[in-house]
């Protein structure tokens, strides 16, 4: 399938979550979680934390609505039909807690064409209220051909 | 240090709870019908589920949510509810502090994240 790459380096809105507590435990009983820090709010305190800590996999959660209109730009040109999640990088500094607002940034990094299949790759920067970066996300993803 | 495996069985239901506490609603994940429809053997595992399965082996062994600084994964086949998922986490190499850990989930006696890879900051004693 042809991609255009004419849109690579796109830079999407900022867009800030704020980090519930509620959430994050919801999150983390998704997950499977049993670490007290994700689930019990005076287990948190005790060790020093304003509020339950988010696991590291809750950048899906706090990411995804800056991520959410990159994806379906039309500039972009993603065919959700035959859209298929490629794979998934992470680098994390510092722990998210509720009560957190952390803002983040997309932008569409690469474009390219492999095999017949067309690869997306978008970098999300997330940063916290204290404008520390506590994740730096990249998302492949594969549009497959006919 | 060492990463024991996890093994973890997610029920009929898991990725209707995923989809709400993730914010991911894509049909194959929650709708047997539809992911028939397109071909799918029916509703598919959320690949960041798979990924978070990953994330939580290390952070277990590690005893420290902080200690997870990177994880990279690629999906290379479907996972599907209601049958047992295996992490198994290898540290490859130990310097300054911070463990690199090849992961690999497997279910149903197939590979579905392979080339995952993880670093960990190993605990001190």
């Amino acid at each position: 399938m042809p991609v255009n790459t004419d849109a690579v380096g796109k830079r999407f809105p900022p867009l800030t979550y704020a980090v519930g507590r509620e959430k994050v435990r919801e999150f983390a009983h998704a997950v499977g979680e049993t670490e007290p820090l994700y689930l019990d709010v005076e287990a948190a305190r005790a060790a020093g934390f304003a509020d339950v800590v988010a696991p590291p996999m809750f950048a899906v959660v706090y990411a995804m609505p800056a991520l959410a209109p990159a994806m379906v730009d039309p500039e972009v040109g993603i065919d959700f039909a035959r859209l298929v999640h490629g794979g998934q990088d992470f680098a994390w500094n510092g722990l998210v807690v509720a009560g957190d607002e952390i803002t983040t940034t997309a932008t569409l990094v690469e474009v390219s064409e492999r095999a017949g299949n067309g690869f997306f790759t978008f970098e999300t920067r997330s940063v916290n209220q204290d404008g520390a970066e506590v994740c730096v996300g990249r998302w492949m993803n594969v549009v497959r051909g006919q | 240090m060492e990463i024991p495996e996890l093994k973890v069985t997610p029920d009929r239901y898991l990725t209707v709870r995923y989809a709400g506490a993730s914010g991911d609603f894509n049909p194959i994940h929650i709708d047997e019908e539809f992911a028939q429809s397109v071909g799918l053997p029916g509703k598919i595992l959320h690949g960041l589920w798979m990924m978070a399965q990953c994330a939580r082996a290390q952070t277990e062994a590690a005893g420290d949510p902080a200690a997870l600084r990177r994880l990279q994964v690629t999906f290379r086949g479907m996972g599907v509810p209601e049958a047992e998922l295996t992490v198994t986490s290898t540290v490859r190499d130990e310097a300054d502090g911070v463990a690199t850990v090849d992961v690999v989930v497997e279910q149903n006696g197939r590979a579905i994240i392979r080339n995952a890879e993880a670093e960990v900051a190993v605990p001190e004693d």
